[in-house]
């Protein structure tokens, strides 16, 4: 006869033969679930929801005016966006920041490591959506909005607080979205 | 030899691969800063900075533009005398805790570092457990 307390001690036992399946059933799941997800591998700013910095920066575009903060205060949300003649996606959003224009949306752009004569060359090829483009040498409003890359695309407040930020090219069915939330950063 | 005069024609044509922006980058992002202490301390906060575009590199590693801006950035801001912690703080407040590679203990992290703590106590305990049992086996 076997006292009880040895069976459940066996019974225990032969529970635990199965542990190391059941692990490993599980890391494997979780391997696979890695492995199928699409990596992203945007850097999504935590600036969002913060007020512009302070900046002031030089025309980079013979026809249109630098970008300062100021801009931003004017009581009526905004786009900030973040491009570059020879950023390859840039050109490929212009069509959309066209349609975000005629919509009565007002464009600011943030020029990166650009040359006038570049930048010229590309609105003329692209179209020039935007009211004023800061030239922006050295990345400083880059990185003070903690943005990565370039297209980036930022819907601003009336009174110059970052409301949303877009990373990579606007495609065609970012446009509603993006007038959605601009509407809604009006109230 | 025919291949050679070929190759040494292409070389003539190759135009080298220019760099993505024609304009020089910024002060600090290939220039040391003068004063080899400041440089020191700008280097050693650089290493723990993740570039933002070559997500596996640091930005005192890493050659993508950003990085050069990223760099420039930190070392005018150590040339001021701000302190690397700070620099740290502010970038993580634009980039998010991922754009330093040293860990920062916060809500989300403080089991990582108790973890060790926890397991060696735990460790400790079942060790007492077991030394006085066989203690107690000695004696009989």
């Amino acid at each position: 006869m076997t006292s009880p307390a040895r069976t459940d001690s066996a019974s225990t036992r032969r529970l635990a033969i199965w542990l190391p399946l059941v692990l490993f059933g599980g890391l494997f799941a979780l391997f696979i679930h890695g492995l199928m997800r699409p990596a992203s591998n945007n850097v999504v700013s935590a600036f969002v929801g913060n007020p512009l910095p302070q900046f002031a920066l030089p025309p980079a575009a013979a026809d249109r005016p630098g970008l300062a903060t100021s801009a931003f205060h004017q009581g009526k949300p905004k786009l900030l966006n973040i491009f570059a003649s020879w950023c390859v996606p840039c050109a490929a959003e212009a069509p959309q920041l066209a349609a975000l224009s005629q919509a009565g949306v007002e464009i600011d752009g943030v020029a990166i490591h650009d040359r006038r004569d570049d930048l010229t060359r590309f609105l003329a090829n692209n179209g020039n959506p935007y009211t004023a483009i800061g030239r922006d040498d050295e990345r400083v409003v880059q990185i003070a909005i903690g943005s990565s890359g370039v297209p980036e695309t930022y819907v601003i407040d009336g009174r110059g607080v970052i409301r949303y930020q877009h990373i990579g090219e606007i495609r065609a069915d970012d446009v509603p979205k993006l007038i959605a939330l601009l509407k809604e950063a009006q109230s | 030899m025919k291949y050679a005069i070929v190759l040494a024609l292409a070389l003539l044509c190759a135009t080298p691969v220019v760099a993505q922006e024609n304009v020089p980058p910024a002060p600090y992002a290939y220039r040391q800063l003068d004063d080899p202490v400041a440089e020191a301390r700008a280097k050693a906060l650089m290493v723990t900075l993740r570039c933002v575009m070559c997500q596996s590199q640091s930005i005192a590693d890493s050659d993508a533009s950003i990085a050069g801006d990223m760099r420039s950035e930190v070392r005018v801001r150590i040339a001021r005398g701000e302190d690397p912690e700070h620099i740290r703080q502010w970038l993580i407040a634009r980039y998010g805790d991922y754009v330093t590679y040293s860990p920062q203990v916060k809500p989300l992290t403080w089991p990582l570092f108790a973890a060790p703590v926890v397991i060696l106590a735990l460790a400790a305990l079942l060790l007492r457990g077991r030394f006085r049992n066989a203690g107690d086996r000695d004696q009989t």
